[in-house]
């Protein structure tokens, strides 16, 4: 019964300690004139849905709620959070060749028909972000018309 | 008096226990750098060589590599693939565009943007995957050769099954699809030679 209780100090004292670890927030206060909603005429729907679903690793600006400035999550979520945006920044958007835009776009198509994203870790605590059947619907519609605009 | 030695211990724990991570923090810090001149070095190395056979990565190597990795997709062989992805990627970021017209250079080096990112997919991704960029990738060559040219006659075949109709390229007549390997091995047909 010690044990269990020195452990549980020790725990305790851990994530205290953990929380001095400072990480960079992926927090940005504009909106450069490339982001994929300026350059693009987006319908409302869509927007939306990549607001909610993809914007907080796929941009410059993270939605944080508070537990995720929360140690050890805030570290993982920022390795997380860099890792997405070198795929893919939609605030980039505008500095693509058509090329490379082709390229995202498949890949968006793909894996937003295959359910790859958004990832499972990242919905299962953002809830909201869960595109519904009609939303997945509605965002790869636009996706492949864009894509066919620029072939 | 029992639990005040508790205490002490407990406190001496944390205080490794942060010491420890610091430390170890400050250790991943250093040796980035370090890791980072390593391969600078490595790369230095790399274009030295490179830079003593003559030249830096032409197309015709590029395509090489592509063949090779036409043929591990072709042979269902994932990891094989992946190595192949990799190596494609290495040399794509050598590539040598500096005897082309500023015109070409450009567009030379979006097609190699492009197709690097597609060979990195490639080099750790299922088979599913890299098929998908492989069809991408096939589209950058096959414009990468209509500027650099080939030395030898290249055929670019055609799967009408595959993502509704997909190209790629090969050394050989014969069709071996590298979309769908052993389960549909002859499915296409050649669409365009170039020489």
């Amino acid at each position: 019964m010690k044990i269990v209780k020195i452990i549980a100090w020790i725990a305790l004292i851990a994530f205290v300690v953990v929380q001095f670890f400072q990480v960079d927030y992926n927090r940005s206060e504009t909106v450069p004139q490339t982001d994929f909603m300026l350059v693009n005429n987006v319908p409302a729907m869509v927007e939306q849905s990549l607001q909610v679903s993809c914007y907080d690793c796929h941009s410059d600006n993270t939605d944080y709620p508070w537990y995720n400035k929360v140690q050890p999550v805030a570290s993982f979520l920022e390795d997380h959070i860099k890792e997405g945006k070198e795929e893919l920044n939609f605030n980039e958007w505008g500095n693509l060749s058509d090329r490379r835009k082709n390229s995202k776009l498949r890949s968006i198509i793909n894996q937003i028909e295959n359910g790859e994203m958004p990832l499972n870790s990242y919905t299962l605590i953002h809830r909201d972000a869960i595109l519904s059947e009609a939303y997945k619907i509605a965002v790869i519609d636009y996706m492949k018309k864009l894509k066919d605009s620029l072939e | 008096m029992k639990k005040v030695k508790q205490t002490v211990r407990i406190m001496t724990l944390v205080a490794t226990i942060t010491l420890t991570m610091s430390c170890k923090d400050a250790e991943t810090k250093n040796d980035q750098p370090k890791n980072h001149s390593e391969m600078n070095h490595q790369k230095e190395k790399n274009q030295e060589m490179s830079m003593n056979n003559g030249q830096m990565t032409s197309g015709e190597t590029i395509l090489n590599k592509y063949f090779d990795l036409k043929d591990a997709l072709v042979n269902d062989n994932n990891s094989k693939a992946k190595d192949m992805g990799n190596a494609l990627a290495e040399s794509l970021k050598t590539f040598d565009a500096t005897i082309y017209s500023s015109n070409e250079k450009n567009e030379l080096n979006d097609i190699i943007q492009d197709a690097t990112e597609h060979a990195e997919h490639i080099g750790k991704s299922d088979i599913k995957h890299q098929r998908e960029h492989f069809k991408m990738l096939s589209k950058d060559l096959t414009d990468m050769v209509a500027i650099t040219g080939s030395s030898i006659k290249i055929y670019e075949q055609y799967c009408p099954m595959y993502d509704g109709g997909t190209a790629w390229l090969s050394r050989s007549e014969n069709i071996k699809n590298p979309y769908y390997g052993s389960s549909m091995l002859n499915c296409g047909k050649v669409q365009r030679e170039i020489n």
